[in-house]
């Protein structure tokens, strides 16, 4: 296939073909190959599963049925610039993380899984992130936002939009 | 109790604590070349056995006894799966001892691995901790230099790879066989045991699946020895033969209304109220405490007058929660409604139900909606009641599901409600002053805010 037809660049391939040795079957570079297009692209588009599947040797039904088992990549388009995934488990929700997720939202404009216009951030909710003990807090692209208060929030949603966002970026 | 110094968490907080460098400057992987010199795989997983070690994922399964079910002579491969997927609510000390302490897991896994003949380990890591992974990636690449992995490990006759394999956002990857399944490149699907993954786990092959905290334990058997390891934490019962004791220190953590929520290490056994105020500064606010969740959400609740109940692997059973989980302290404050937080853990659970029995996958769907429609004022006492009957028929205890998980599900709710019926009931009747009574078939509301 010429490159120009293929969604997965010479850079993806190797990135997922990377991975083979460490496995004794080609299946279980399933979620590897799938969090290398995600990590790249924002979302994992039918075409990349139909890839991902020829690089494997699965049927694309294959990739399809492990994928949409994890609520996690997103499939018609890409994510936001920044992706938050707010904490709504009990340690958080104690101190207030469900009014903080319901600020973000209300003053993004978004409902939790949605992506603002300007497609800088996207917001979702979380169950526990594993860190109680900054409870209310958020992970922001690979940053974790502790001790949330609708001010640090408001103050976020200002670098979001600034673009400024050190937070936000996916590595 | 005489103070008590940690020592899973001895390097959390020091500069560095998470080189190579660092950790061996504190004497780290000195054991493993010790272990490697000295003793023999069967050897040092006596060792291990005879410790009474219990796994600190949340099952508390003794490890050694665990590793010992591995077939003997197997021709290999076999696999030691680390379970890093901690996602159980309350729960957060794997990731600090990852984000600050990867050498001291690293080494115990490498000691597990050689003790078990396995030649391959995956750290199954929640994708939730981009921290961790880089730490613990840098840390098995210090390793590899160093020699400590790889083919011939410090000249003996023993190689071993590490990788590192990253989840995508689900809880039930937890499961030890959920993990295998996800491993694999497939739906996280809870197998049906037996066959027990230490007969067949991952491709096929015999498995150990062991939790981050319990490898780090290892490390410290190693280093320390058998007796220092018995000397800490509740003795077996004399008057129960298979009671394997609660041995050694715990990562308790905590969080919630506490004036200092943080994750605490100290000998298996303290009791809830003694970490609450000892560690944890006491509650929040200078309020009472409600109820605590002893071990992770999935474990119930404890009643505020239930908390000198000891937080040992036989402690919380004894006052009806399920276990001590992975020992997740959370508190509830007095100003807490009990129907919030019921509505919180089924929800929780109705969103990681991964949907393969019916019981699971319906009852925790109809309890979220049940809780929904009684936090919008239209609850009706016979809710209770239909909700005692899903907590008391979905889970592995009684034999209705694949996994666990149905029973984390069903605790919170047994305990909630017949620990604090009386403000369920009251809650009813204040909302629902015309309804509360009924009793025909109601519809259920459409559930807000799932994906
Ligand atoms: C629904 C469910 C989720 C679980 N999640 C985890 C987890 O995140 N981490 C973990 O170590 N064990 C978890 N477990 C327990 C594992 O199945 C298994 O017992 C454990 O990883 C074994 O390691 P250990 O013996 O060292 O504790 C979970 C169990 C169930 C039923
Ligand atoms: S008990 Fe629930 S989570 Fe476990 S396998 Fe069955 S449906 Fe899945
Ligand atoms: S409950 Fe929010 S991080 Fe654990």
């Amino acid at each position: 296939m010429a490159t120009a037809d293929r969604i997965l660049t010479d850079e993806m391939i190797a990135a997922i073909e990377a991975y083979f040795p460490r496995y004794p079957t080609r299946q279980a570079v399933t979620l590897p190959a799938l969090h290398v297009v995600n990590e790249r692209l924002r979302y994992v588009p039918l075409e990349a599963v139909v890839e991902i599947g020829e690089l494997l040797g699965l049927a694309p039904a294959e990739v399809q049925d492990t994928l949409s088992f994890y609520g996690f990549f997103k499939q018609d388009k890409p994510h936001g610039e920044t992706r938050a995934w707010v904490c709504r488990s009990i340690s958080c929700a104690l101190r207030g993380g469900e009014e903080i997720l319901d600020h973000l939202c209300h003053v993004a404009g978004v409902r939790p899984g949605q992506t603002t216009a300007d497609g800088k951030l996207t917001i979702e909710f979380a169950e526990c992130l594993g860190a109680c003990d900054y409870a209310p807090c958020m992970l922001a692209g690979k940053a974790l936002l502790k001790n949330l208060t609708k001010e640090s929030a408001d103050e976020f949603l200002a670098e979001v939009k600034r673009g400024a966002s050190a937070n936000g970026k996916k590595s | 109790m005489p103070k008590f110094e940690p020592v899973l968490l001895a390097n959390v907080g020091k500069p560095n604590s998470h080189t190579l460098k660092v950790y061996e400057g504190q004497g780290g992987y000195r054991a493993l070349k010790k272990v490697l010199a000295e003793s023999t795989p069967s050897g040092f997983l006596e060792a291990v056995k005879s410790t009474n070690l219990r796994g600190r994922g949340g099952a508390g399964f003794p490890t050694g006894l665990k590793w010992s079910f591995l077939p003997k002579d197997h021709l290999g491969p076999i696999y030691m799966c680390i379970n890093a997927d901690e996602s159980e609510p309350g729960t957060f000390n794997n990731r600090i001892l990852m984000e600050e302490d990867p050498h001291q897991i690293l080494e115990g896994v490498i000691l597990s691995c050689f003790a078990t003949r396995a030649t391959t380990a995956y750290i199954y890591i929640r994708y939730e901790y981009p921290l961790s992974y880089d730490r613990m990636h840098s840390a098995i690449d210090e390793c590899y230099a160093a020699g400590y992995l790889g083919k011939k490990i410090l000249g003996r006759d023993f190689s071993l790879d590490i990788f590192m394999h990253r989840g995508a956002a689900a809880y039930i990857c937890g499961e030890e066989t959920g993990l295998i399944e996800s491993l694999e490149g497939k739906r996280a699907w809870p197998r049906i045991k037996p066959p027990f993954p230490a007969v067949e786990g991952v491709f096929h092959k015999p498995t150990v699946v062991n939790n981050i905290e319990t490898v780090c334990c290892v490390t410290q058997i190693a280093a320390r020895g058998v007796e220092w390891f018995k000397s800490i934490g509740v003795p077996s019962d004399p008057k129960n033969p298979r009671d394997p004791g609660s041995y050694g220190p715990k990562l308790y953590c905590l969080s919630g209304h506490v004036n200092k929520p943080g994750c605490y290490e100290a000998p298996l056994g303290i009791t809830c109220r003694q970490l609450i105020d000892e560690f944890g500064g006491g509650v929040w606010k200078g309020r009472k405490a409600k109820a605590a969740i002893p071990g992770g959400i999935s474990m119930g609740l404890l009643t505020e007058a239930e908390f000198d109940t000891p937080l040992d692997f036989s402690g919380p059973g004894k006052v009806g929660c399920l276990g001590l989980g992975t020992a997740a302290v959370v508190v509830l404050d007095e100003t807490v409604s009990i129907v919030d937080f019921l509505h919180n853990s089924c929800r929780f659970f109705a969103h990681e139900s991964c949907g393969q029995c019916t019981p699971c996958r319906e009852g925790t769907a109809w309890s979220l909606s049940m809780l929904e429609r009684i936090k919008a004022g239209r609850g009706r006492l016979r809710d209770l009641d239909l909700l005692l009957e899903i907590g008391d028929t979905i889970g592995i205890m009684p034999g209705t599901t694949i996994c666990g998980l149905a029973d984390g599900a069903a605790w919170p709710i047994k305990n909630a409600i017949r620990k604090f019926r009386a403000e369920f009931e009251g809650y009813i009747k204040r909302t629902n002053p015309r309804g509360y009574m009924m009793t025909d078939a109601v519809e259920a509301l459409p559930v807000v805010g799932a994906h």
